[in-house]
């Protein structure tokens, strides 16, 4: 076999030392069409080779954290979703959960699966539009026409249990708003059992493809000791080669009673990006497999909310009838439900990597402080340093694969 | 949600090894829930987080951020930098604390223990106008950088100026 | 594929073909006025330039998915350059730092243009009433047709589209040469 097409193989420096050389600026973005998102970079070429690249962010910078100073904590979830929105269950669980921690709510076992059910969906969701899009990048449409289809019965699914296709809110501070359907449980099978051919499909467009591995191999590939300098976490850590999960090292939402395995890369460049997402597919498949199977054996087959009335909406005709029901509506729709005052931090992994949600609370109708660590923000400042000397066109695709979301990114 | 687990040893062993390390920088030292919170000096933050990375296996920065209390209730009005450490090893998280004074809010750069804090500060910078000696490039990051204020401190008001289709007397606000 | 368990989608029709304007015909020949015309021929090969900056772009991914399918209003081209683009569509939230090189977009984009503003965002700022947040883009450029939705979902950002598309078909030649439309357009600062 002849030796692969490689950047690395050929020669770095076309002009040789000593000659007059001169670099060019390229100016990337903010909105150019490789770019997916809103993010400027200006990069000095060495011909096809970058010598460095100056970021520019905030091209949409929403104020989610001074917003969130003026909202009522049920109404923060709304705003959770615009964060990372490939998967926007797991913000609006994550959010929950640090109330829920803030408050001291324990929730009833159904809850937790049916909020599993809820992240892994998001989850791939989420590695669907990063894969799709890396095959996009190498210019393989078909994968993305195809599997975009299939991620429309995570739509239909959400839509089913919350009413929303992509801005879920899904859930609220306890539980859920109602219990799943049984369309909702309908879809959810019908998804296992007809998704995991789909995903077969895509994979066999890429994952063995001589094209698609040559192109991503070795391309934007980052050292772990940098990668963990650098606060990476997610499926981009991993591809480096470290096991990390939050899942699994701060177990949340009774994920310790599941069985999954943390895929690993070993050279953290765009295939083991993706092939780690790849994984994490099939591994959430499985946990909801094991989800729907530990809620089908469970005896309490109704059981959507833990047992706060402060906190989760009664039912409607009862908002009508019974005083009670009324005084706790009108308390949470107000936001004048009672809130210790405390900080908590509190992570879930998220898309892309740890999404944390530190949350101070003054006692107020209102947090005094929120911050989300948002792992966007934080991994994508390795940029300029991981497509250092390599190709543009290299870079292009590190960027997809390292799946930077603009809402995430600039909060 | 399973019930937290609460590693009292390793918060203690940190508490103890900060406070032998420096005598009078730990102001406070409290656990909300799940996890153990320690204010320091302004001036111990940063040998502190470099004692915790080097000699306790704190080997990640998780966040950084800024956080600013107005005056009241007998506290002066202050800016504080709260530091998230995982360590990976030991499974064990802690949060760092410090305050500092309106008139001199400045810290030195994190940046040579963690590069990952670059964009923390430069955020916590933008927001709440906290400094960073140090720091390769101290500018704003989300917004424009002529933005005349720093819009996180409380006396920031949230809402938009420019629009006038708001009836105010409707809302109360 | 079990279809039982999905709702069922509607079944393909023959595939239609663009109903030509009225005129009078011959055998061979066809007279209509030059506007209808060029009025069907623009309206039916739209180049749409997607300015998809968050959450809404995302359904627009989705709207040119093989479910929605943008292709069959004669969209299949998306024209990322704004020079040979005749429709933006604007697509989510625009923070004012995005403002400027928004109102560049729209300034590069040749005669006739049209705007398409999706979403809440887009539109008026959305849920955010920020000091960040330009509140509705109809503030440096001017819109053409709003879609209302956070997010719209992509049956509406179809149904936007056709309503633009009515637009572009019913435009007079002269439109773009009025003192009306110079007098917008100096309103909004743009020459
Ligand atoms: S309108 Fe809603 S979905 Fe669209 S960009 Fe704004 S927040 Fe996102």
């Amino acid at each position: 076999m002849s030796t692969p097409m490689r950047p690395d193989h050929w020669q770095h420096d076309l002009v040789k030392a000593g000659e007059h050389k001169e670099l060019n600026v390229l100016n990337l973005g903010p909105t150019h069409p490789a770019t997916h998102g809103i993010f400027q970079n200006v990069l000095t070429m060495d011909g096809e080779y970058i010598q460095s690249a100056e970021q520019t962010i905030g091209y949409i910078h929403r104020a989610f954290e001074k917003l969130a100073e003026r909202r009522p904590f049920y109404q923060i979830t709304t705003l959770t979703d615009r964060l990372n929105y490939c998967s926007s269950p797991i913000n609006n669980m994550g959010w929950h959960m640090t109330v829920e921690k803030l408050l001291g709510i324990q929730t009833p076992e159904r809850v937790d699966y049916l909020r599993i059910i809820a992240m892994e969906l998001a989850r791939i969701a989420d590695h669907i539009i990063c894969n799709a899009v890396i095959g996009v990048d190498t210019g393989a449409l078909t994968g993305f026409t195809y599997i975009f289809q299939d991620r429309e019965l995570i739509y239909d699914i959400y839509e089913e249990i919350c009413g929303a296709r992509l801005t879920t809110n899904m859930g609220r501070i306890g539980g859920f708003e109602r219990d799943f359907s049984e369309a909702a449980w309908r879809k959810i099978r019908h998804f296992l059992e007809h998704f995991p051919k789909k995903l077969k499909e895509f994979e066999s467009l890429l994952v063995r493809n001589r094209i698609f591995m040559d192109r991503t191999i070795g391309c934007g590939a980052f050292p772990l000791d940098r990668a963990l300098a650098y606060g990476f976490t997610g499926p981009n850590l991993r591809a480096c080669g470290l096991d990390h999960d939050v899942r699994v090292m701060d177990p949340y939402c009774s994920y310790e009673k599941f069985d999954f395995t943390i895929p690993i890369g070993t050279g953290g460049d765009t295939y083991d990006r993706f092939m780690v997402r790849q994984r994490e597919m099939w591994e959430s498949l499985s946990i909801i497999r094991q989800a729907v199977e530990k809620c089908d054996r469970l005896a309490d087959r109704t059981t959507y909310k833990a047992d706060v009335p402060e906190w989760v909406l009664p039912p409607k005709e009862e908002v009508y009838n019974e005083m009670e029901a009324l005084i706790y509506h009108f308390k949470i729709v107000m936001g004048e439900s009672e809130v210790p005052a405390g900080e908590v931090y509190h992570c879930v992994e998220g898309g892309n990597g740890e999404l944390g949600f530190y949350l101070v609370s003054d006692g107020g109708r209102t947090p005094f402080r929120l911050h989300f660590r948002r792992p966007c923000f934080i991994y994508y400042q390795a940029f300029p340093e991981m497509v250092k000397g390599i190709m543009l066109s290299d870079a292009i695709l590190t960027m997809s694969s390292m799946n930077v979301i603009a809402g995430e990114l600039d909060a | 949600m399973p019930a937290f687990t609460i590693q009292a040893e390793r918060d203690q062993l940190v508490v103890d090894r900060l406070r032998a390390a420096f005598p009078d920088g730990v102001v406070a030292d409290e656990q909300f829930h799940d996890m153990r919170c320690i204010t320091v000096r302004k001036e111990v933050l940063h040998p502190a987080l470099r004692l915790l990375r080097d000699e306790l296996d704190f080997n990640f920065l998780t966040t950084l951020c800024g956080m600013h209390h107005p005056a009241g209730a007998g506290a002066e009005e202050r800016l504080g930098l709260v530091v998230h450490l995982n360590s990976f090893r030991h499974r064990h998280r802690i949060r760092l604390k410090a305050y500092t004074a309106m008139k001199d809010p400045v810290f030195p750069t994190f940046t040579d223990l963690w590069p990952t804090t670059n964009w923390m500060e430069r955020e916590a910078w933008d927001f709440f106008g906290i400094g960073f000696t140090g720091h390769p490039d101290l500018k704003r990051i989300l917004n424009m950088e002529d933005f005349p204020a720093f819009p996180l401190r409380k006396d920031y008001p949230l809402e938009d100026p420019t629009r006038e289709d708001k009836d105010n007397s409707m809302f109360g606000r | 594929m079990k279809q039982d368990a999905l709702t069922p989608r509607p079944a393909l029709g023959k595939p239609t073909i663009v109903p030509s304007p009225e005129g009078h015909s011959g055998p061979g020949f066809m007279t209509v006025s030059l506007e209808k015309a060029v009025g069907l021929a623009r309206k039916n090969s739209i180049w749409p330039l997607p300015f998809a900056t968050s959450c809404c772009g995302i359904e627009f991914m989705a709207t040119m998915g093989a479910n929605y399918d943008l292709a069959r209003f004669g969209m299949e081209r998306l024209s990322f350059s704004p020079r040979q683009s005749d429709l933006l569509m604007v697509m989510g939230t625009i923070a004012k730092k995005m403002a400027p090189i928004l109102r560049d977009v729209y300034t590069q984009m040749a005669e006739p243009k049209w705007v398409l503003s999706v979403g809440a965002c887009a539109s008026s700022g959305g849920i955010f009433d920020t000091y960040s947040v330009l509140q509705g883009i109809d503030r440096v450029i001017p819109v053409d047709v709003y879609v209302p939705g956070c997010p719209p979902r992509p049956e509406q950002i179809i149904d936007g589209i056709l309503k633009i598309q009515e637009l572009v078909g019913q435009e007079g030649m002269r439109r773009r040469y009025s003192k009306e439309y110079e007098e917008l357009l100096r309103k909004y600062k743009i020459d």
